[in-house]
């Protein structure tokens, strides 16, 4: 067993949301300086509005206007806050009851401590500079000193076209890690080596080397150095581009079972027009140039003929 | 309904798990031991249900290779819930239920130290109100402790009271990540980190992966002296909005009490609080009393590997009845922010 | 088997686009569910739990989002459940939902899966940089056209028969008011003529991305005996098997074959062909329906391609197949299995509209996903088992 390979692993993207109508009148609202709560059929108000009723389930379709300050009902301090938070320094989480609102909101209290903090304090809505119809059009809450200047609080007048969409972009990062037995495999890589791996029960030998053998349940164990060629089973040619894409089309993908494997892998067809790849043809690693290698199948730049005859059909046809 | 036993349950628990995400490493010695507790091959396994997060592994269709630990050629019958597998436990009994399966391995894993467990888990909110200001799991909690302590229904002192029982509990045992005997007075000495929470209240960070064997009748007596017999299994859910539920209480966890029946005579009960304020809820709301025995494994909050810890709880309930130390317990799971939804099990010997 | 009998008695659907920028997540599913009730002439209240489907969530960017969508799907009080089966969701969906009527569980069910898929870019999630390895192969299509290739060299199949395929569906799909594709000109010629997108794959020949949303009511059959037209579920089938093994066969893959025996088998069926009045199978890429229809046995290995050539898999022909227009015309991932289920169920209940094969009794609904590797079928018919 070999220690796991690790190496950071990004998720981002950004989404595109469309709001339905409910959402739009409260997101509406922030770009225009407003809170929008939504009136539910047993009379109370709650802000943000949800989309259905939660008694009569029905969409929520009158919609009033509260004020922008508001009583802390309950808080949390964040001491250590992490990305995407609305401040970067030590807050609170504080559900606000808006006046004239009958269910609390969350959102970031700007305060200097925890100290500064209590249930029951009035705290106020702070307002981002540039708006667009999301929940962080509002900055954050501040405390509501009896003498601030209410006239900038006052809600501008909103005559833009209704939000209908808003992007939230998720960017979470990950450490990854390879298995043990997928490790090995990589490792070889860097070292120039092909290493699969045969399943203690079928004898199949397995590249890259699994963590279960799919078919009985158990690790592959020995090591089986493979050599650099093999036979194109099947494959594709890419003629289209896609988000993320590193390879520019046309490129053929195939699968390639490497001589004495029993399971192909799939990597590129080189120097060669797609047009003229062939189910059975015989192909050979090409490798990056040696300083350029790394714990990664990259290192192969893809599979070119070798130049022999092609495998007959009955020779791979159960790799299909 | 058929009478349905857990037979056999094994389980994982680390701070870092050091393989793949898909955990299949790590399945594989966990199937290997339900088969030696039940004798069981591969093929006495007529169902297989999982439960696990793409979101957890940061990638699509984490739970695929997962199905190589079973070993699934000849294909399986098998199913799989993005939950707390304590409900593919749940979806593998109704199967039983419908008579087309007499056995069935649960299983749930999940490496929660891929990423920032508590940055990762604000993707379970409002997408559109709440996800962008990044409410991390342990600020919620905050938010819901507060509102108790405040509304004088706990105070510190009964919190730190449930994380001195459950680290005590925890000493010794194979499984929790955090144990060891100690008191309520030296847990209030630590600095707040969350305020009102300290670090003791949250549960840890944990990867793991467990499994459960189920089985219906005799096949069940067959192969477990005395299995744990599910008597009732009930779950049930409430408003995710944070404004909308009453969130010092557990309606859902008192309706899904309320479908399984009567809780009297249980002797065990496993939480699944990974908050200790959320153990008081749940007792509360399950109506337990004062004579019932809670989380004797340790509980959530001394490990809690996401995605199988309600598993757990339901495999250390069944356990104490397999091991004849308990006539009648209880397994418990939560799933979601704040104790949004909540499975009850009662079982007997 | 001490099984309950279980019903569809009602069905609903968005009409699925590209883009649903008018309506929110919830709003998409409660489009499919408001309708599904009415059908049903039922409400929430009568509803006992809710079993919620759809493929990955890196699709929308949530975490499990049917805890946000709780309130919105009237599930709150009541059990939730959240199915991912990766493509087959729709379907696996659909028979945990009836599995809980089946067992005895609940009398009244409501089931929905949904797939947004204008909110990030299915390319993008489906193929998420791993490290140490490379993505070659280019999003789903991809994926599955060197498996195409195969079944073509296999089976001898003229190249045509992919574009016959996707032309029956798009004009299949102008009889379906819900369906996403309408294009009225499409012609074996047309697709023909389409771009090569992944050869031997052509543009016209496989699924577009579909904002979209299903959901079934399922009840007892106290309940669906004084509902107007049930769909009696006289059989439910899932096998899986891993992504890759050594010798496994993509194209006409073991767990496909194995599930198709236990749903003929459960269902009383000898002959699927003779038995069969109507299919909705999954197909994203034409040639998907030769393949399939081997694989579930309504043709021999290797000559399924005769009966579309043949015509026999028109709406006139032995075995109509995806009357309603299926995955090649509307492709809301984590709801196209469940709107097969859905699409099965109107016909035996004759409520298909322009796209009813007429007379239909018994309907087989399929779904499948990963790669070639889930497995999720149900046949329905218009009386109960017998």
């Amino acid at each position: 067993m070999t220690s796991p390979l690790t190496a950071p692993m990004r998720v981002s993207f950004d989404y595109t949301r469309s709001v339905g109508p409910v959402l739009s009148k409260f997101l509406t609202g922030l770009r225009d300086q407003r809170l929008i709560g939504g009136r539910l059929a047993d009379g109370r108000v709650a802000v943000p509005p949800p989309e259905y009723d939660p008694q009569t389930h029905l969409a929520l379709t009158e919609f009033v206007e509260v004020g922008q300050t508001g009583t802390v009902v309950t808080w949390s301090w964040v001491s250590e806050p992490v990305p995407g938070q609305p401040l970067d320094r030590p807050f609170a989480y504080a559900l606000v009851l808006f006046d004239g609102s009958d269910t609390p909101m969350l959102h970031a209290l700007d305060v200097p401590s925890a100290d500064a903090v209590r249930t029951g304090m009035r705290v106020r809505v702070r307002w981002a500079e540039e708006r667009s119809g999301v929940i962080t059009d509002i900055a954050c809450l501040e405390p509501a000193d009896a003498d601030a200047d209410v006239a900038a609080q006052a809600p501008a007048t909103g005559d833009g076209e209704a939000v209908t969409g808003i992007i939230t972009p998720v960017d979470l990062h990950y450490t990854y890690a390879a298995s043990s037995e997928e490790s090995t495999f990589f490792r070889g890589l860097a070292e120039g080596r092909l290493i699969g791996q045969r399943c203690p029960t079928c004898h199949k030998v397995y590249v890259p080397p699994r963590g279960a053998c799919p078919v009985d349940g158990v690790a592959t164990i020995e090591d089986v150095e493979l050599p650099h060629t093999g036979t194109v089973t099947t494959f594709c040619i890419v003629n289209v581009p896609f988000l993320g894409q590193r390879i520019d089309p046309p490129y053929v993908s195939a699968y390639v079972l490497l001589d004495g494997a029993d399971i192909a892998i799939q990597h590129l067809i080189l120097d060669i027009p797609a047009d003229e790849v062939r189910m059975g043809m015989r192909v050979e690693a090409v490798w990056r140039p040696r300083e350029e290698w790394g714990t990664t199948i990259e290192n192969i730049n893809g599979f070119r003929p070798t130049g022999e005859p092609d495998a007959d059909f009955a020779s791979f046809a159960q790799h299909l | 309904m058929r009478d349905v036993a857990v037979v056999g349950f094994a389980q994982r628990q680390m701070d870092v798990f050091p393989g793949s995400p898909t955990m299949v490493e790590l399945l594989v010695p966990l199937f290997a031991e339900c088969y030696e507790q039940t004798g069981w091959t591969r093929s006495d396994i007529d169902f297989w249900c999982s439960g696990s997060s793409d979101y957890l592994a940061g990638r699509s269709f984490s739970f695929v290779q997962a199905v190589d630990a079973i070993g699934a050629l000849p294909p399986v019958n098998e199913s799989h819930v993005e939950m707390d597998a304590a409900w593919a436990l749940y979806e593998a009994w109704v199967k039983i239920q419908t008579g087309e399966v007499d056995t069935a391995l649960v299983y749930g894993f999940g490496k929660s130290s891929a990423g920032l467990l508590r940055r990762v888990l604000a993707l379970q909110l409002d997408p559109y109100t709440l996800t962008p200001l990044w409410p991390d799991t342990v600020s919620l909690a905050g938010l819901q402790a507060r509102l108790g302590i405040e509304a004088g229904l706990w105070d510190e002192k009964a919190m730190a009271e449930v994380v001195a029982r459950s680290l005590t509990d925890a000493e010794g045992r194979e499984y929790p990540i955090r144990s060891g005997a100690t008191t309520a007075a030296e847990l209030l000495a630590a600095p707040l980190y969350a305020d009102p929470l300290r670090k003791h209240d949250c549960a840890p960070v944990t990867d793991g992966a467990a499994a459960i064997v189920l089985a219906a009748g005799d096949k069940a007596r067959d192969v477990c002296e005395r299995p744990a017999w599910i008597t009732g299994i009930a779950h049930n859910v409430d408003s995710l909005h944070l404004g909308g539920r009453e969130l010092t209480t557990s309606a859902s966890a008192t309706r899904a009490a309320a479908a399984v029946g009567s809780l009297d005579g249980v002797e065990i009960a496993e939480l699944h609080a990974p908050f200790s304020h959320q153990e008081l809820i749940l007792r509360e709301a399950l109506g337990l009393g004062a004579d019932v025995r809670i989380s004797p494994s340790g509980g959530a909050l001394t490990g809690n590997p996401m995605f199988s810890a309600g598993l757990i709880r339901i495999g250390e309930a069944a356990s104490s009845i397999i091991r004849g130390e308990a006539g009648r317990t209880l397994g418990h799971a939560t799933s979601g922010p704040l104790l949004q939804q909540n499975l009850v099990t009662v079982m007997e010997a | 088997m001490g099984k309950e009998l279980a019903a569809v008695i009602g069905v609903g659907q968005t009409h699925h686009r590209a883009k649903r920028e008018d309506v929110s997540m919830a709003g998409l599913c409660r489009e499919a569910i408001d309708r599904a009730l009415a059908d049903a002439q039922l409400t929430f209240d009568d509803i006992d739990a809710v079993v919620v489907g759809k493929a990955p969530d890196l699709f929308e960017g949530v975490m499990m989002p049917e805890l946000y969508l709780a309130e919105a799907l009237g599930a709150v009080g009541k059990p939730l459940l959240r199915v991912h089966t990766a493509g087959s969701v729709g379907g696996s969906t659909a028979i945990v939902a009836s599995s809980l009527v089946s067992a005895g569980v609940h009398r009244r069910v409501l089931t929905v899966a949904f797939e947004k898929q204008s909110e990030s870019n299915a390319m993008w999630a489906l193929s998420v940089p791993v490290p140490f390895v490379m993505p070659v192969h280019a999003g789903a299509g991809g994926y599955f056209a060197p498996h195409v290739r195969s079944y073509i060299r296999r089976s001898g199949a003229p190249t045509h028969i992919g574009a016959m395929v996707a032309a029956k569906d798009r004009q299949n799909a102008l009889k379906n008011p819900y369906a996403h594709l309408q294009n009225p000109d499409t012609t074996v010629e047309s697709v023909l003529a389409s771009q090569m997108l992944w050869d031997p794959i052509r543009y016209d020949e496989t699924c577009p991305s579909s904002d979209g949303a299903c959901a079934l009511v399922i009840t007892d059959a106290d309940t669906a005996r004084s509902a107007a037209a049930p769909a009696w579920i006289h059989a439910t089938a899932m096998r899986s098997e891993p992504t890759t093994a050594a010798e496994r066969d993509q194209v006409n893959p073991l767990a496909g074959r194995a599930n198709a025996a236990a749903l003929w088998k459960q269902a009383g069926i000898t002959s699927p062909i003779d038995e069969i009045d109507a299919a909705e199978i999954y197909v994203p890429f034409s040639w998907f329906e030769p393949m399939w229809l081997e694989n579930l046995g309504f043709a021999e290995e290797g000559s399924g391609w005769k009966l579309t050539e043949a015509g026999e898999t028109r709406i006139d022909g032995r075995i109509p197949v995806n009357c309603s227009g299926g995955v090649l015309s509307s492709n809301p991932i984590g709801a196209s299995g469940m709107l097969r289920f859905a699409e099965a169920a109107l016909q035996v209940r004759g409520m298909a509209g322009e796209h009813q094969v007429d007379g239909a009794r018994r309907a087989l609904g399929h779904a499948y996903g990963g790669g070639s590797q889930f497995f999720a079928t149900w046949v329905v018919g218009a009386t109960p088992p017998s």
